[in-house]
């Protein structure tokens, strides 16, 4: 076990545990948007930046969603200067995403209020951020790896290789429901299932239940459930409730 | 041959190779650097090689393709041992005559001997050239009179006698210790002690090691490191080779740009022959230690210079950084321990094997040891690759060395380190060179890139040049670095247009300290550094783009006019060169007219004007 102090209080949290964990144990809120329990930690947003102090002294500013606990480590969540860079890096956001409902809510939060940036062209980044939380999603819990990011620096975007038809999707939405701006829209309607990326729509065919005669899933992901779960398609033909 | 099986057998190659090589027979080492073959060194080689052979030569005299010897300014470069004579800007033309006269007749072609730029006087030997004098070469010293393509020359300057030193009676920890008292620091950039991230690694939990050479040296203007792998790769090869005995690796890897072809080159060919000789692979001159090298080529990527973005591009995947809260001594490529070093602090170890380290520590200052490479570069007269002792101030490798500044200008400023370090100006020159002093005055040593400007550049400008460069580069994967330097390239673009504010300037800075603070890697952590040199050195440049819309250096284009005087007696010059067509004549004698709604202000006009009728406001 590690014994460090967040912003004055002790705990005590396994080796091995990253700041921002041991923090929300103590409920001391940091912002996040590239972070997500279910898939590993990436470093790509820096709203969880906080200041540190080693025990040998050294004081820096860190990622806490990256940075293991050390003992004696002294981390404080919320100095001025933290505040001050979470106000510019939500900034940032703000001007490649200026419709995004959750980072305005999130700038209130941080006390970001006078935009700072020209506003892009919503249409432009289509309310990504590219904090790659579908694309771990996609490689790690689905592990279909269909979604990854393409090009480099500016140019860089999120999406299925050259904005095609995916032959890896399977259409199940984890990435949208990871999605903390609501960048990847699904709808289902009339057999179909919609999905919107950023930079192309695709579409699904569902599968009807067997006995209620309702739509409950995408037949791609039946039959990578089939696969994975080694059952027979048939297995899968009743929804969830009438099994 | 046979590979060698013992220190023994290597001292026994060495004392064969130095028999068999005739101190006085004649050599002449021609340039085989990058440098030089643009400027057509091929041709001259060939030259030498055909006139050799028309007067039956071949036995009185050896064509040499060398290193490069780093003067690039007057390449083509050669050297004619045993004498020492230095020619310069040599070219295909004037072989015959030096064949004649000078290895014939043993006559000195005056024309081709450097001329002293402030006597005008010509130097014969290489040793009495200015650009020279002031250095101190040790790791560049033997390239210019070594085939980097033969290994028996690296030997015959006492190659591999360091690795055969440490395997023949030193065990790893005393290597460790040895470089550890040398006081040797990363050349690639950070300054870390290399005997320190030796000593982490060597204690790293890991079924293997890996150590690696950093070889993907991506600044404008920076070319030490390709100088080095191509001109010297073998000095390279031994440092890693000696550096993976002290860490305990059996297996390295040579990170080369594939931009680099003679470096990718040079270094195969140094592996191969190593290997043959016994000085890589399995048990190395017979000591029981095994240690494999490969070289990966890099896709030209500037990020993959980064330590972590270079491990992954070597794994295969997209070389894009980490965070180094975990250090890569301890969890590196493929998650096991790893030593990165960068090409030049590689080619340090043997010399400092050899002479030990008290020897080394006694080179440059308090915190810096040893000698640096530069690459002089910029409005400087002496273009070219300078080793200097650590602590000697930036006035003697620029004028000194350098020759000063073209042109009777004044100078301005050097930007040290690279695209993100920062520019020193003129009243902090007399600084002594080193890693902490740098750092000090908001630059860095970085890899040791320098590009001197003059009163010519606009310092809003040559920062927005550098933010446009880190802005093709920066990976994407963090916000800070991505937007910021997004947002910090459209501030710049907005001042330099003449539509900048104050509020502009405070914008920057403020997202510089941001991106200082917050970027994940280096890169997007150092990309502010010459915007906020600039500020803090040229603070008035930009006071007049911002109040006045006014560039003092008459350099952004939005904020300047050109202008025809009345000293115009209607050459004709302009109105020819002008690829608008906005300059007419108006008559015999008389100004001719230049049209502001057509001027697209390229400056080819004042460029072609031979009487300064032109003005720029």
């Amino acid at each position: 076990m590690v014994k460090l102090t967040v912003d004055g209080r002790p705990i005590e949290v396994k080796e091995g545990t990253m700041v921002l964990d041991a923090a929300r144990r103590l409920n001391i809120y940091i912002p996040t948007l590239c972070n997500h329990e279910s898939v590993s930690p990436y470093g790509a947003c820096r709203l969880c930046m906080v200041d540190i102090t080693t025990k040998s002294g050294r004081n820096r500013m860190v990622t806490s969603c990256l940075y293991p606990v050390e003992d004696g480590l002294v981390v404080k969540t919320s100095t001025e200067k933290v505040a001050e860079h979470r106000r510019m890096l939500i900034q940032l956001l703000l001007a490649r995403c200026p419709e995004s409902k959750e980072l305005k809510d999130m700038a209130v939060k941080l006390g970001a209020h006078d935009l700072l940036f020209p506003k892009e062209d919503p249409k432009t980044h289509h309310n990504c951020i590219l904090c790659a939380l579908c694309t771990r999603a996609c490689a790690e819990i689905v592990q279909q790896s269909a979604i990854s990011l393409v090009n480099r620096g500016v140019d860089r975007e999120m999406g299925i290789p050259f904005f095609d038809n995916s032959d890896l999707c399977i259409a199940c939405g984890t990435c949208a429901q990871i999605c903390p701006t609501n960048a990847i829209i699904i709808t289902d309607t009339k057999g179909k299932r919609r999905i919107e990326m950023p930079h192309n729509t695709m579409e699904f065919e569902l599968a009807k239940c067997s006995v209620c005669g309702r739509y409950w899933l995408p037949k791609k992901q039946i039959a990578w459930m089939a696969k994975k779960s080694g059952q027979p398609i048939e297995f899968f033909a009743k929804c969830n409730n009438c099994r | 041959m046979n590979r060698l099986s013992s220190v023994k057998e290597l001292e026994e190659l060495r004392k064969s190779i130095v028999q068999k090589r005739d101190v006085k027979k004649t050599v002449v080492n021609i340039c085989g650097g990058t440098g030089c073959l643009a400027l057509g060194c091929t041709d001259v080689i060939q030259a030498f090689k055909d006139e050799v052979d028309a007067r039956n030569l071949g036995d009185q005299v050896d064509i040499r393709v060398s290193g490069c010897p780093g003067f690039c300014e007057r390449g083509t470069i050669l050297t004619i041992e045993p004498q020492n004579i230095f020619y310069q800007r040599v070219k295909r033309k004037d072989v015959a005559e030096i064949v004649s006269q000078t290895l014939v007749d043993g006559k000195i072609v005056e024309r081709l001997l450097y001329p002293d730029l402030a006597t005008g006087k010509r130097v014969v030997h290489e040793n009495e050239v200015p650009f020279y004098t002031k250095q101190k070469r040790l790791l560049l010293a033997n390239s210019s009179r070594s085939d980097p393509e033969n290994i028996d020359d690296y030997v015959y300057f006492g190659g591999y006698a360091a690795l055969a030193k440490v395997l023949g009676g030193m065990k790893p920890e005393e290597v460790i210790e040895e470089v550890k008292a040398s006081g040797l620091r990363g050349r690639g950039g950070g300054g870390f002690p290399t005997g320190r991230k030796w000593e982490t690694t060597r204690h790293a939990e890991g079924d293997i090691k890996y150590v690696i050479c950093n070889c993907d040296e991506g600044d404008p203007g920076a070319f030490m490191d390709r100088s080095l792998m191509e001109g010297n790769p073998h000095s390279v090869l031994e440092g890693m080779i000696i550096g993976a005995y002290a860490i305990g690796s059996p297996e390295g890897y040579i990170y080369v740009r594939n931009e680099y072809p003679m470096a990718v080159k040079n270094a195969g060919i140094a592996l191969k022959a190593a290997e043959e000789y016994g000085l890589l692979g399995d048990n190395i001159l017979g000591s029981g230690f095994n240690f494999h090298v490969k070289i990966s080529r890099g896709g030209g990527a500037f990020v993959c210079g980064e330590s972590t973005a270079l491990m992954a591009s070597l794994e295969g995947k997209v070389g894009e950084p980490r965070a180094k809260y975990i250090h890569t001594s301890e969890k590196g490529l493929w998650d096991r321990p790893s030593n990165l070093n960068n090409v030049e602090t590689w080619a340090n170890v043997p010399l400092i094997i050899n002479n030990g380290a008290k020897w080394f520590a006694g080179i440059g200052t308090a915190g810096s040891k040893g000698t640096k490479i530069f690459s002089l570069v910029g409005k400087v007269r002496n273009t070219g690759l300078v080793e200097v002792p650590m602590g000697i101030s930036l006035r003697e490798i620029i004028f000194d060395i350098g020759g000063g500044i073209p042109g009777n200008k004044k100078f301005k400023a050097v930007q040290t380190g690279g695209p993100s370090g920062g520019f020193i100006p003129e009243n902090l020159l007399d600084l002594k060179v080193d890693f902490d002093e740098l750092t000090r005055v908001g630059s860095m040593m970085g890899s040791g890139a320098m590009i001197v400007m003059d009163e010519t550049n606009c310092m809003v400008d040559m920062a927005k040049y550098f933010i446009t460069f880190l802005l093709g580069e920066s990976c994407g994967k963090c916000l800070p670095c991505r937007e910021g330097l997004k947002q910090m390239h459209r501030i710049l673009t907005r001042i330099t247009d003449g539509e900048g504010t104050m509020a502009d300037i405070e914008l920057a800075e403020k997202l510089c300290s941001t991106m200082l603070d917050t970027s994940l890697c280096g890169l997007g952590a150092s990309a502010p550094n010459p915007v906020l040199t600039s500020l803090r050195y040229f603070r008035d440049e930009w006071l007049a783009h911002v109040n006045e819309k006014r560039c003092p250096a008459k350099v952004c284009k939005a904020l300047i006019t050109y202008n025809i005087t009345e000293k115009c007696p209607n050459c004709g010059l302009c109105v020819k060169a002008c690829p608008e067509g906005a300059i007419a004549a108006q008559g015999k004698k008389k100004p001719v007219l230049l049209d502001q709604e057509k001027c697209i202000k390229c400056g080819t006009c004042y460029d072609v004007c031979n009487l300064g009728a032109v003005q720029v406001k």
